[in-house]
């Protein structure tokens, strides 16, 4: 059990370094010197000298990896120009925000999305399958950006029922912070049901035309007990690798959603940054979602054996 | 011939219309999409201007047809650059193996570590928000997705029977992967193009939405939305109709994309 | 002749109502308690519908559109869903022809072998457990205990046959239906596996329907044999008098279509064409090298079918890839006509001409973009001096050589049926005039009929071309049919070779003796069909 952990971490890990290296080498292909691209046009002759050597600019590349590397795993991700704040402060608390919205959105949509797939494979062609799938394509296709623009004309200024500006985080007033992030929770929650719907109708397929359906229904069992004993635990698998891709495509996609809400998360960082060159705060952006990615990804790699006896787990 | 499904032809209409939409709307439109009008400013839809104006008087279907053309000749590049691409690593990968395959799938895992379109924002950071740092960014951040695909077709045609018979027949390598292989690729490359213009389309909506894509006056759907956010209470049809547009596109697309799968694609043939 | 009558189908019609055809068309048949009938027919006949319509478990498209289904005196159309559950497992098993998918991957052997019990009968936990045991023993399974709390894929496919017969066996069904439960297995597992099958059914007086293609099998553990041919039922009768004495022409057809041994031909002696000097070849490097090959001789001389048998792992399909120029192997040597096979030597182009190959599968081993003529033509590229005319000429001799006439060349493969395909493949391996032939278990994918007529192919072509052929086969009765001399293979070594009549008469190595006791053998009875006789252990 510990080496396949051990064994799947260590598989995590060169992808992680990769990872490293492409979000460094990606702000090094700016045109510019980095040093006065990391510190911004206000900066003086004499701190950007002081970054150069900081940095090791004057050395070979390597080095400057290197240094980088160093600094990041020492939870340095530098500061941002902007705000002079340390981009590792940002991010985490950007990332609080974000992750809070994703994780409910996700987890909701899961819960409906799931049974509902298994269900319409179940019943695949009937007016039922053909209701689910209709309504899963439709909302696959709308882009979570007009959707939520359109949330927000019915729930905030038709209805007038949730506040259209603004943003109060749950953790300090819950009560009126809930209000602010009902909305991009119900626009993700949409969105993904598409997702995970069309993902979990396909597996169950999959599964309901193999022989050992077949010979579970031979034997005389129940329909109920076909789809949860013998359906599910073989179709979830691929299901589960579905909502990690989801999870993190979503922190890839969630700035469009803080855009139309204002919500002041990592999406937003990450866009407004791009906006200001301020790159510092790119590059810890980048860098800490693919990290954040890998591992959701790992994390379902883990939970694999638990769905899966084939996986070995040794 | 097998007579088309409903999903091929409702698929088929909406693409069709968008295309033709997008033909007609780069050589002419009902008004100058650019002009400003400000006794037009926020007018609803009427029959002067079928769709409304916006906030600068401007006609909003004109602009629709303007960005349709655009937002369409994007995604075309954008589609050509990761495919080109994709295929040649994806099939050098796939069909030589050894060491030029270990470093090529290690930079594609890399490459895909990043989620969504937030490489194409990292590439974005690069280039340059504007039409040519789009289709440049967004190209390469679907290449290394193409390449998977790719690699992994090759593969599975490598343990094909006709390969082996092709060796034995005593063609070379490259005359195998040339007249067996990548023939063989187009199918599923013709299904995953099709998906990838869908992508495109909204993630340079996406872009333009956030101000990151092609820069105003010149319309695209996704700046056009971006600028109606402020007057949604006014105007609410400044953001329904660029929105319903996108939405109608891609569920086009979608359903194109399974109609092909389902008649390209062997494995899901007979699933629905 | 007082035992009831447990099964009634009468004029059943199964069809796909979307598409208006059918797959079974008003076949009838009873089945009296603890009677053994076979269904056997080819792919399309509709034998394996027939059965599962008994049990109501059509694939979805699929429906009954006339006829009646009668189990134990009562209409199957008129149950409710709740009774028909209640009498699958319990009165009607189903054994599968795939043991690698009939067993779910994500539970133990033990929940899945308990669960129809926990419904069916009023047994208690520990009564179940022990049933599972005894019932895990008998059908062979070494550790019983070790096996309830193991998963699926931790067993062979012999062995997990054996766990689906003992998961169906259990509930002691009225009924078993057997659809070709060993046509996945290697030959001895499958006699094995029948034989375990057949004294179960035995010691608890089990009607059994076993469908399959193989008229011998069937024709060994039955007493009534039906006969389906596109959905009819052609030919009903006892086993004994249906093989002695066919009297429909379909029956006459299959029967002639089992493999029988040709007259044993003189093979010049002469220098050996090709050779095999230790050949050894391990998949895998280091600690994980799987070794599949441990050294082998092997001479093929001109004009000789050498037939190259064994089960599966025994590295036959390897040594082919190896003499093909398709694998690299890791030691030893491999010439043609007397000269090293290498890349760089002057020979080399002779031995890629003169050295061809036809594969297993027929759906694989043809470009599906390709058309026929194309296909054919391929190798043609490399005879540099024959012009296009030529070739084109070429190309519609070896056509009409394989039996297709020139109205074939401009078809696709997909527009094929598989022994058309195959016919175009062997166009293709001979298209430039080969001295050396390899065969792949190139009938094995193929129907009954469709297998007889391409293996009289083959064997007529070499007689007149006078190819040397390695026909790799895992087939005996093929093997005896068609081969001069056999090789016999088993993990990784040759068990012995000889004179194909030396093996088959007087094998000396035990392994071919088991493998030969799971073929039968066919003489020629005098109603005009055969008599069988297997051969002792």
């Amino acid at each position: 059990m510990l080496r396949f952990i051990l064994s799947r971490i260590g598989m995590a890990v060169p992808t992680v370094f990769l990872v490293a290296v492409v979000v460094f080498f990606l702000i090094r292909l700016v045109p510019g010197d980095p040093a006065a691209l990391l510190l911004g046009d206000m900066a003086s002759p004499e701190s950007v000298a002081a970054l150069r050597s900081d940095l090791g600019l004057d050395k070979n590349i390597l080095t400057q990896f290197a240094i980088w590397l160093t600094n990041v795993f020492q939870g340095d991700l530098g500061t941002s120009i902007t705000t002079k704040e340390p981009v590792a402060h940002l991010v985490i608390e950007r990332f609080k925000v974000s992750a809070g919205i994703v994780l409910v959105a996700v987890a909701l949509a899961s819960l409906a999305a799931v049974p509902a797939g298994f269900i319409a494979a179940l019943r695949q062609n009937s007016k039922l399958d053909l209701t689910l799938v209709s309504v899963a394509a439709l909302l696959l296709s709308i882009p979570t950006f007009w959707l939520g623009l359109v949330i927000l004309l019915i729930f905030g200024l038709k209805l007038g029922w949730l506040p259209v500006v603004g943003y109060v985080s749950v953790a300090e007033d819950p009560s009126r912070g809930l209000l602010y992030v009902l909305m991009p929770i119900l626009t993700l929650f949409l969105h993904e049901i598409g997702v995970l719907l069309r993902m979990a109708r396909a597996s169950a397929l999959e599964v309901l035309r193999l022989d050992y359906i077949t010979h579970a229904r031979a034997k005389g069992l129940p329909e109920r007990t076909v789809l949860w004993r013998h359906v599910f635990p073989n179709a979830f698998a691929p299901t589960l690798t579905l909502i990690g891709l989801v999870l993190g495509n979503m922190l890839g996609g969630i700035a469009v959603v803080e855009t139309v809400f204002t919500i002041p998360g990592l999406g937003r960082l990450l866009v407004d940054a791009i906006f200001g060159r301020d790159y510092p705060v790119i590059q810890g952006c980048l860098l800490f979602i693919a990290v954040i990615y890998v591992l959701v990804n790992l994390i379902v790699d883990l939970c694999y054996p638990l769905f899966d006896p084939r996986v070995k787990i040794t | 011939m097998k007579t088309l499904s409903a999903n091929a032809m409702v698929g088929g209409l909406f693409v069709g219309a968008f295309v033709i939409a997008a033909c007609i709307g780069s050589v002419w439109t009902p008004y100058d999409p650019m002009a400003l009008d400000m006794k037009a400013r926020l007018a609803g839809p009427s029959i002067q201007h079928l769709l409304g104006a916006d906030e600068f008087g401007r006609d909003v279907l004109s602009r629709l047809m303007l960005g349709a053309s655009a937002s369409g000749i994007v995604s075309l590049a954008t589609v050509a650059i990761a495919t080109i691409l994709g295929t040649a690593l994806g099939s050098i990968s796939g069909y030589l193996g050894g060491w030029t395959d270990r470093v090529l799938v290690a930079v594609t895992n890399a490459l895909l570590a990043f989620p969504g379109i937030l490489l194409a924002l990292g590439l974005l950071a690069i280039f340059g928000a504007n039409k040519y740092g789009i289709v440049l960014a967004l190209g390469i951040a679907y290449t290394p997705s193409v390449a998977r695909i790719v690699r992994g077709t090759v593969l599975s045609l490598r343990e094909r029977e006709f390969i082996d018979a092709s060796r034995v027949s005593g063609d070379s390598e490259m005359y195998t992967l040339l007249r067996h292989i990548l023939p063989n690729c187009l199918a599923p490359l013709t299904v995953l193009s099709t998906s990838m213009f869908g992508w495109t389309l909204l993630s340079e909506s996406a872009l333009s939405f956030l101000g990151l894509g092609v820069p105003p006056p010149a319309p695209t759907w996704g700046n056009m939305l971006a600028a109606a956010r402020p007057y949604l209470a006014q105007a609410a049809w400044l953001a329904i109709f660029p929105g319903l547009c996108i939405s109608i596109v891609l569920l086009g697309i979608n359903l194109l994309g399974d109609a092909l799968r389902d008649r390209l694609d062997p494995k899901m043939r007979g699933m629905q | 002749m007082n035992t009831p009558t447990l099964l009634t189908v009468d004029r059943l019609v199964l069809g796909a109502t979307a598409v208006a055809t059918q797959v079974v068309s008003g076949v009838s048949l009873t089945l009296r308690r603890g009677e053994r009938i076979g269904i056997v027919g080819e792919s399309g006949s509709g034998k394996s519908m027939l059965m599962r319509a008994v049990i109501g478990l059509l694939p979805a498209g699929i429906s009954k559109l006339g006829g009646s289904v009668r189990f134990e005196d009562r209409d199957m159309g008129d149950l409710q869903p709740e009774d028909l559950r209640k009498l699958r497992g319990k009165g009607i098993g189903l054994i599968f022809q795939e043991p690698m998918t009939s067993l779910n991957p994500a539970l133990t052997i033990g929940r899945q072998l308990e669960e129809g019990l926990a419904l069916h009968t009023a047994m208690d936990a520990n009564e179940r457990q022990a049933a599972i045991l005894a019932m895990l023993r008998r059908v062979g399974i070494a550790d019983p205990d070790a096996a309830v709390r193991a998963f699926p894929h931790e067993f062979s496919g012999g062995m997990r046959q054996r766990i689906m017969i003992a998961s169906v066996m259990l509930l002691e069904p009225a009924l078993l239906i057997a659809d070709e439960p060993t046509t996945a297995l290697d030959a001895v597992v499958q006699r094995e596996v029948l034989e375990l099958l057949h004294a179960l059914v035995e010691e608890k007086g089990t009607a059994m329907v076993l469908i399959s293609h193989d008229m011998a099998m069937v024709a060994q553990y039955t007493d009534r044999v039906l006969v389906m041919q596109k959905g009819v039922c052609v030919e009903e009768g006892a086993t004994s008098e249906l093989l002695r004495a066919p009297r429909h022409e379909y029956t006459r057809k299959l029967l002639s279509a089992l493999p029988r041994r040709a007259p044993a031909r003189a093979v010049a002696p002469s220098a050996p064409l090709a050779s095999v000097r230790n050949m050894k070849l391990a998949y895998g490097s280091g600690s994980s090298a799987k070794a599949v090959l441990h050294g082998i001789d092997l001479d093929i001389h001109p004009g000789e079918i050498v037939a190259l048998v064994g089960g599966s792992g025994s590295g036959k399909t390897t040594l082919g890839r190896i003499i093909a120029g398709l694998l690299q192997p890791n030691e030893g040597t491999l010439t043609f006509r007397g000269q090293a096979v290498n890349r760089k030597s002057g020979g080399y182009a002779d031995y890629r001409a003169n050295c061809q190959m036809v594969f297993q599968d027929p759906y694989s081993s043809l470009d599906p973009r390709m058309r026929v003529r194309e296909i054919v033509a391929a190798p043609l590229r490399h005879e540099k001096s024959m012009r296009s005319a030529e070739r084109r000429q070429r190309v519609d001799e070896v056509l009409s050589e394989v039996g297709l006439g020139p109205q074939f060349a401009d078809r696709f493969p997909h527009q094929l049926s598989g022994g058309q395909r195959q016919r175009v493949a062997i166009a293709r391996a001979l298209a430039r005039r080969p001295d050396l032939v390899i065969a792949d278990e190139a009938v094995s994918a193929l129907d009954m009929t469709v297998k007889a007529q391409i293996l009289k192919l083959l064997s007529q072509l070499q007689e007149q071309q006078g190819f040397a052929c390695l026909f790799i086969s895992h087939d005996l009765g093929v093997v005896e049919q068609i081969a001069d001399r056999v090789v016999v293979m088993h993990r990784g070594v040759i068990e012995e070779q000889g004179s194909r009549d030396e093996i088959f008469d007087r094998p000396t190595s035990s392994y071919t003796k088991k493998l030969l006791s799971a073929v039968p053998m066919l003489t020629p009875a005098d109603g005009g069909g055969i008599d069988l006789v297997w051969r002792a252990a």
